[in-house]
């Protein structure tokens, strides 16, 4: 049976494109499967920018899915599977109970992945009132009302966070699990990053707005290396104490709005984020009330 | 060394080749982007003259001082430790050889480069480094790498004369005035110390003598014989900075206080504002925890070891079986403050804070260590209730 069932996915058993291959040595390698959900591509495209790594990966690893790089499709199962996207469709359901079925060690990549991405904007939104907008004909279109998270859905054994992920993470892990070890993917702040690389704090010494004390490390702390605060986009660390920066946030003079949406960006649907979002929202809404029954009152 | 010299201001840059030419990596106090750091110094325009700095509780700024002061700033925003203790390191390095059976060899790595020479650090500073020396090289397990780097390092240091907000030096006892020696090893703390002084037409550093090796740089640049009138002068200048501090902690009573504050409500508020992510351990200068991590490569025939700086505010920091051990942030803080205040005392025979004052600037929460010491005492019954306002 073949799995791919993307809507144009064209499947060609016996496209075998590693001509140079020999059956033993592709039968030897571990099969690696990389799918798509609802996403960009960026994440899969990482992969594909590990341009040093990537003959020793192709070397390593026998590429059987990977329809991002090439039409050649190898059968399941697969010892290691990739998955970019969330689940926002009955059918990307479906499918990745057939995915997770297939699959030996199973790593989400990227933000869409592990929080639902931007597209998990849709949990605070109508999707009935955006489809019958956008679409000449909605009743065409089956989707569900939320953006999820792949782990919602099935078990996942690793994560990487990031819009998009960071490629040497995505290498820890192919090497990891190559080598039979636990890949080193740090849940702490993306304030270790800076201090190891020994980067001076942004909010502290410009009054910028940071989400790095309640973001994930993993991207090398980018943003901060280049003097702007962090935009959270490898989603809440472990510890991620939101109430506390949304505190330092207003202080540094962010508006509610865009604290509002700050949190939801990349990450909208990780829990930390929507709650603190929610959090922002509703303070801002009770502050208007109060504000109105002032006037009212003064009136 | 009852030994005075005076160093015009002029001369600095004689200093820096003297101990250039003497092969050292002269590393100091250097402007870069938006804060005073430590970095490389090959001439004396490395250093941020004119530049003064304003800290308090989450907040740097470097401003403009209006003179041509080199040192008129507290503490860069990251200390020395870097220097003998860096960031991350390699270990070892392994390799497995295909042509050897697929023998795996291992090769110790040792730090190379440059002996170090220490320009302008801060007596809170050159205090942590006693501190380390104590807890990494002066145990019977010694750190071979830190031993390695500070072994043979030159030390210049440069009084305090422009404490900033968060500074409370003074009341650790640790400065602004470098004790001469070493309390624990009996060694000298410094080769040399400079004090500046800025008058109207003059700008010239009172130069003690620490060690002989601090005394031939002296004499090979031709620092001119000074008068017991110029150390007044320079003790003035670190009186004066002492008495600008408003921040302190009272150490006589701070060990108690911890040990009796194991259970305080006071840990829950703290929690609340603390945002654990780190900073706070990773520019202190005596916090010295490091984790392990091994990394290898696709194939798995090359791996390393690697030390990294770690933090006892992340949850991975006290993760054994089944689980952290500090879950919650205020076991976090609450280990972080005792252990500084309290047990690096019992452990060691002194406290783990020199009064940098880093903690403070640095926290993005602006959690101050001195205010929560001081609540900590009100709580606890050991200090004085806060005068009523």
């Amino acid at each position: 049976m073949s799995i791919a069932t993307e809507p144009h996915g064209v499947t060609e058993p016996h496209a075998h494109s590693h001509g140079h291959d020999d059956a033993a040595s592709a039968s030897s390698r571990p099969k690696l499967a990389v799918w798509k959900f609802a996403s960009c591509d960026g994440c899969q495209l990482s992969l594909l920018n590990c341009e040093d790594e990537l003959l020793s990966i192709a070397e390593a690893v026998h590429i059987a899915y990977f329809p991002e790089a090439t039409r050649a499709v190898v059968e399941g199962p697969y010892e290691l599977s990739l998955v970019e996207g969330s689940i926002t469709t009955p059918d990307d359901v479906r499918r990745i109970h057939e995915i997770r079925a297939q699959s030996g060690v199973l790593a989400t990549i990227g933000a869409c992945a592990t929080a639902g991405g931007i597209q998990a904007l849709r949990n605070w939104a109508d999707v009935d009132q955006y489809r019958s907008v956008v679409y000449a004909h909605p009743e065409y279109l089956k989707t569900l009302d939320t953006s999820t998270p792949i782990a919602s859905h099935v078990d996942v054994d690793y994560e990487l966070r990031g819009c998009p992920v960071d490629k040497k993470q995505l290498i820890e892990v192919l090497a990891a699990f190559l080598n039979g070890r636990k890949p080193r993917i740090p849940t702490y702040s993306v304030c270790v990053e800076c201090k190891l690389k020994g980067n001076v704090c942004v909010p502290v010494a410009t009054g910028q707005p940071c989400l790095g004390p309640v973001t994930q490390a993993g991207c090398g702390a980018l943003c901060p290396s280049y003097g702007r605060g962090c935009y959270g986009c490898f989603g809440p660390q472990d510890s991620a104490n939101t109430e506390s920066l949304t505190r330092q946030l207003v202080e540094l003079g962010m508006p509610s709005d865009d604290i509002v949406r700050v949190y939801r960006t990349f990450n909208a649907g990780a829990p930390a984020f929507a709650a603190a979002s929610d959090a922002v929202e509703a303070d801002a809404v009770e502050a208007a009330a109060s504000r109105a029954a002032e006037q009212g009152g003064a009136s | 060394m009852d030994d005075i010299r005076i160093l015009q201001a002029s001369g600095l840059d004689a200093l820096i080749e003297e101990l250039r030419s003497r092969g050292f990596r002269v590393v100091g106090p250097t402007l870069r982007g938006d804060a005073i750091v430590t970095g490389e110094i090959r001439a004396a325009s490395d250093l941020p003259r004119g530049k003064g700095d304003s800290q308090d509780a989450k907040t740097y700024r470097v401003r403009s001082r209006g003179d041509d002061a080199y040192f008129g700033f507290a503490a860069p925003a990251q200390s020395s430790k870097p220097v003998f203790f860096p960031a991350e390191e390699v270990v070892w390095r392994g390799h497995r050889d295909h042509d050897d059976d697929g023998h795996f060899t291992v090769e110790r790595d040792t730090p190379d480069g440059a002996p170090i020479a220490l320009l302008g650090v801060r007596s809170c500073d050159l205090r942590a480094v006693q501190i380390h020396d104590r807890v990494l090289a002066g145990r019977s397990h010694v750190d071979a790498h830190y031993v390695g780097r500070r072994d043979g390092a030159f030390v210049v240091a440069v009084a305090c004369s422009d404490p900033a907000a968060s500074c409370f030096c003074a009341s650790m006892g640790t400065g602004p005035r470098p004790a001469t020696t070493d309390p624990e090893t009996g060694a000298s703390s410094y080769d040399l110390l400079l004090t500046e002084i800025l008058g109207e037409d003059d700008h010239h550093f009172v130069m003690e003598i620490g060690t002989d090796a601090g005394r031939e740089v002296a004499d090979e640049i031709g620092a001119s014989m000074g008068h017991p009138a110029d150390r007044d002068d320079a003790v003035a200048v670190t009186d004066a900075a002492a008495a600008r501090q408003t921040r302190a902690i009272d150490t006589t009573i701070v060990h108690d206080v911890l040990r009796a504050s194991a259970e305080s409500p006071r840990w829950e508020d703290v929690a609340s504002r603390c945002l654990a992510c780190t900073n706070c351990t990773l520019v202190c200068p005596t916090c010295f925890c490091t984790t392990v991590q091994d990394v290898s490569d696709l194939t798995g025939d090359s791996a390393e070891r690697h030390r990294v700086w770690d933090s006892c505010f992340s949850e991975s920091f006290s993760y054994i079986h089944g689980g952290p051990t500090r879950e919650s942030t205020k076991a976090r803080y609450r280990q972080w403050i005792t252990h500084k205040l309290s047990s690096w005392e019992d452990q060691f025979g002194m406290l783990g804070c020199v009064g940098c004052g880093r903690c403070i600037t640095w926290c993005p929460a602006g959690i101050d260590i001195t205010e929560e010491a001081a609540a900590l005492g009100r709580m606890s019954g050991l200090a004085a209730p806060a005068p009523a306002t």
